[in-house]
């Protein structure tokens, strides 16, 4: 707010300065209509602003000052000598008032009265100026923020330069690359890049304009609708210190003053009917706006009658936009989103302001065009919440890097949902009458061939390229199939020349690192070419998938191919993922096979049968939700709902019983078995047993300790107060035993067996003793 | 009038552009295509980090298609509405000064001549066409796609 103030000082500030001679002017002259124009206009912005700030005396004479002058610009009245020095006296005041307000001190005190009397026709002149004195040297004005203003032209030349700058210097950074330099040139390029680097965060921060330029506006324009629709409504508004890329502001302005709109006209009932439904007769609109990531969120929520998703279903249905069947496999959710359909509106009647149901549609396609979403959730009776994501800034896009035909694309990362090998396990590519159709884990999405679109021969069989899994904004999932998946890459995107925009399939151009250029994907725009029809091919595409959930919900299990060719079958929750390692990812280390996977290590299991020539192997990551594991396996089969019943296995093991999966046996993993047996005692703390060492045996503390922690035991000496399970003593030495503790006695010496005490070295016979005691201990 | 021309060959035919509107001749070497866009956009170039949409010259003039497969080509490059185009061209060959105001053909031109023409200008070196050259870039009305 303070802010704001500030800017409103600056501005009329700047204005009274710019008035300075047109008031002279006028005075000699009171018919010249342009200096009565510019003074109008100032009288005009002042009230303006003075409504917003609550400065009501300053409201009431540039009102009362506007009044007076609106009457002469309407020729209701004639500019005497009398009307200009009032109105003179007016704008006198309005500058000391600005000054107060500009050092941050209250109005003298005072009464503009006599001040707004004079303007009245007839008045006797102007009445004296009856201020106090409006003390000298203002000493608030040097802490204000010293500002200039620029015009924007000049701003983005700056930031195109910068970004040029940018450009240049990755082609001086591969070419730097490319010849071997001194190193005192690759110094002073770090230190450019540096410099540069820190420019474009300056100057990107410079095109960041407050939301509150956009929210400004608001509070007005909902009291004039809901004045114009005979409803009260209370705004709301937070967040308008949020920073958002100047051109963004421009973008969502519409979307935004639209929803609104529909907000007060359809959200908000009228006051009689609120009461009637137990709410407060005045309805309240909240703006909000917060930064989420490169995300801006603004949340337009009104407590009104919400949206019938009944009720926009059957519009729907009677304008054929929707069929009956797919219309009662809508979840409300999607119900709900039928409000961004064409043509549709809940609308009884169609008002001036809005429900002529143009507009939702124009609204979602606005906001995606800059690769935002619109989102909406509402309950009847209780209010709706629109939500608008909106990246921070449309210059700098992190983009994933693909190739088709060795040719080199971008696609936006905000749109990419996933990315799956075609060949992948949960992947099947079904072509139906030419049309490609991918089921991912049940999903039914249409897939779109990149080479088909753009007219290139795809370099890689049908089978080895990946899909990308796109939503291109709202909702509307397909998948892209391309060659090859490279990298991700910031990429500083500008509009690409009409003739290339013209194909509908491109969002800009731009440089990569390696100086050549590259096209950026409209992700909407390949689809619309690609012949995908998304709204209705993504309402089918959910109702498969929730479906089989729920079919599957209780007993899927994964059936899959091990190592050594048996069919087995894990349950699906606990597989967390599905991962490919290098073979010499998995080595032997501490006592059993682990997997090295990024930077963990998980114990592996189900890899007895690895032979040396797997290259890569794939593991199964299960997770019991504290500890995962690793299980290697060959291929998966498929996922399959496991119906026959379970014969046990006769031991405990690898495997809890063998069952009918799809008509075959599988033997079925057992998951408990398999993280009881892998993780081993270290992550069983309550089991642990406690041994007591002698404290002061170097050879116990050194030697012995790792063996006893790592057979179970919790190791103490004896000073510890817990009462130990197992006693560990050199023979000769006096066996304090304790309570029911087993005593295991060491000797240093090979020979001289003696029944009881075991050779310090004989390592099998020392962790026979161990397991001994632990078994007696429980 | 003495108004600047640079003179090209396009399609063995020599005209004149515009000087003013020329910012430099460049030797275009990598070319990346522009899948599905009209044929006369040969493809994106990079210069000084800058992003060059690539007009071939005889396709937008409806004369054949220049043959960009055997390496270096000769460009005029030009800024139009804020974007930087490339125009191949056969040979540039030199920079005179127009003796005349552009006067409207008489002649039968072909079709493509004929809608990227701003009338035929006088130099030192005989009468030459003087290319529009924003219509040059819109390429032939007929294959400019709207989707």
């Amino acid at each position: 707010m303070d802010d704001l103030i500030a800017d409103f000082v600056a501005e009329c500030r700047e204005m009274l300065e710019a008035l300075g001679g047109e008031i002279v002017a006028w005075e000699a002259q009171p018919d010249d209509r342009s200096r009565l124009d510019s003074i109008f206009r100032f009288v005009h912005t002042v009230k303006g602003n003075c409504g917003f700030f609550d400065f009501p005396r300053l409201e009431a004479l540039s009102h009362a000052a506007e009044d007076a002058l609106a009457d002469v610009r309407a020729g209701r009245r004639t500019p005497d000598a009398a009307l200009v020095s009032a109105v003179l006296a007016i704008i006198d005041r309005i500058g000391e008032m600005i000054g107060c307000i500009e050092a941050g001190e209250d109005f003298p005190a005072g009464d503009d009265s006599s001040l707004i009397a004079a303007l009245a026709p007839g008045a006797e002149g102007a009445a004296a100026p009856v201020a106090a004195a409006i003390p000298e040297g203002k000493g608030g004005a040097a802490s204000a923020p010293r500002t200039i203003r620029l015009s924007v032209e000049l701003l983005d030349r700056v930031m195109s330069g910068v970004s040029d700058m940018v450009l240049a210097r990755n082609e001086l950074a591969r070419r730097l690359r490319e010849t071997p330099t001194d190193v005192t040139v690759d110094g002073a390029f770090e230190r450019l890049s540096g410099i540069i680097a820190e420019m474009r965060d300056a100057i990107t921060r410079t095109r960041m304009q407050r939301i509150e330029n956009l929210f400004v506006a608001l509070p007005r324009m909902v009291r004039d609708l809901s004045a114009e629709l005979g409803k009260q409504v209370l705004v709301d508004i937070d967040g308008g210190d949020v920073e958002l890329d100047r051109e963004m502001i421009e973008m969502i302005r519409d979307p935004l003053t639209h929803i609104i709109r529909n907000a007060v006209d359809h959200g908000i009932e009228a006051p009689a009917d609120r009461i009637k439904g137990g709410k407060r007769e005045i309805g309240l609109l909240c703006v909000s706006a917060r930064q989420s990531g490169n995300q801006i969120l603004i949340d337009i929520v009104d407590d009104g009658r919400g949206i019938d998703g009944k009720k926009l279903v059957e519009k729907a249905i009677s304008s054929g936009a929707l069929g009956k069947a797919e219309a009662s496999a809508l979840s409300p959710r999607e119900q709900l989103a039928l409000i961004f359909e064409a043509g549709l509106s809940t609308a009884k009647e169609v008002t001036a302001i809005s429900g002529r149901g143009v507009g939702m549609d124009v609204v979602r396609s606005n906001v995606e065009r800059i690769g935002g979403i619109v989102e909406v959730d509402s309950k009847p009776g209780e209010g709706t919440r629109m939500t608008l994501r909106v990246p921070l800034t449309l210059t700098i896009i992190p983009a994933l890097t693909v190739s088709i035909a060795n040719q080199n694309f971008a696609i936006p990362r905000s749109a990419i949902e996933e990315i799956v090998r075609v060949n992948g396990e949960s992947v099947t590519l079904d072509h139906i009458g030419g049309a490609g159709v991918a089921t991912i884990r049940g999903r039914r999405v249409p897939e779109v061939s990149l080479a088909e679109v753009l007219g290139l021969e795809s370099i890689v069989a049908a089978n080895e390229g990946s899909l990308i899994v796109l939503r291109p904004a709202g909702g509307d999932v397909y998948a892209l199939a391309v060659d090859r998946i490279h990298d991700h890459e910031e990429l500083v995107v500008k509009p690409a020349a009409p003739a290339v925009m013209a194909t509908g399939l491109y969002a800009g151009t731009t440089l990569a690192d390696d100086g050549s250029p590259i096209l950026l994907f409209d992700p909407a725009g390949v689809a619309q070419v690609g012949g995908v029809k998304l709204e209705a091919q993504e309402r089918t595409a959910r109702v498969v998938e929730t479906a089989t959930a729920v079919a599957q919900r209780d007993n899927s299990v994964l059936l899959f191919r091990g190592l050594d060719g048996g069919r087995r079958a894990l349950r699906l929750a606990i597989v967390d993922r599905i991962e490919e390692v290098e073979r010499k990812a998995i080595r032997k280390a501490a006592g059993q096979l682990r997997v090295q996977l990024g930077d963990t290590i998980l114990p592996l299991a189900g890899a007895e049968a690895l032979e040396k020539g797997d290259e890569k192997v794939r593991v199964f990551r299960l997770n019991d939700g504290n500890h995962e594991i690793g299980y290697a396996f060959k291929e998966v089969i498929d996922l399959m709902p496991m119906d026959g019943e379970l014969i046990p296995a006769d031991n405990p093991g690898a495997v809890s019983g063998v069952t009918l999966i799809g008509g075959e046996p599988a033997e079925l993993v057992d998951a408990h078995w398999l993280f009881s047996n892998h993780l081993g005692a270290a992550v069983k703390p309550a089991d642990r047993g406690v041994c007591r060492l002698p404290s002061d045996d170097p050879w116990m503390q050194n030697m012995l300790r790792p063996i006893v922690e790592a057979a179970g035991y919790v190791v103490i000496g004896e000073e510890d107060e817990l009462i130990p399970d197992l006693v560990i003593a050199s023979d000769g030495k006096q066996v304090e035993a304790a309570d029911k503790a087993k005593v295991i006695v060491l000797r240093s010496d090979p020979e001289g067996e003696d029944g009881e005490s075991i050779y310090r070295y004989d390592r099998a016979g020392l962790l026979m003793a161990l397991k001994a005691a632990s078994g007696r201990g429980k | 009038m003495n108004e600047l021309l640079l003179i090209v060959t396009v399609g063995g035919s020599r005209v004149a552009l515009p000087a003013a509107a020329v910012e430099s001749v460049v030797e275009l070497d990598t070319l990346i295509p522009v899948p599905r866009a009209p044929a006369h956009v040969a493809g994106l170039s990079a210069l000084r980090s800058r992003v060059l949409t690539v007009i071939d010259c005889m396709r937008s003039l409806e004369l054949g298609a220049t043959d960009c497969t055997d390496g270096v080509r000769e460009a005029a490059v030009v800024e139009v509405d804020g974007h930087h185009y490339a125009l191949i061209v056969d040979v540039v060959e030199d920079v005179v000064e127009a003796l005349s105001d552009p006067s409207a053909v008489r002649a039968a031109m072909g079709a493509g001549w004929e809608r990227v023409s701003k009338g035929m200008v006088e130099t030192e070196e005989g009468p030459l066409l003087l290319i529009d050259i924003e219509k040059l870039i819109t390429g032939p009305v007929a294959e400019a796609r709207a989707a």
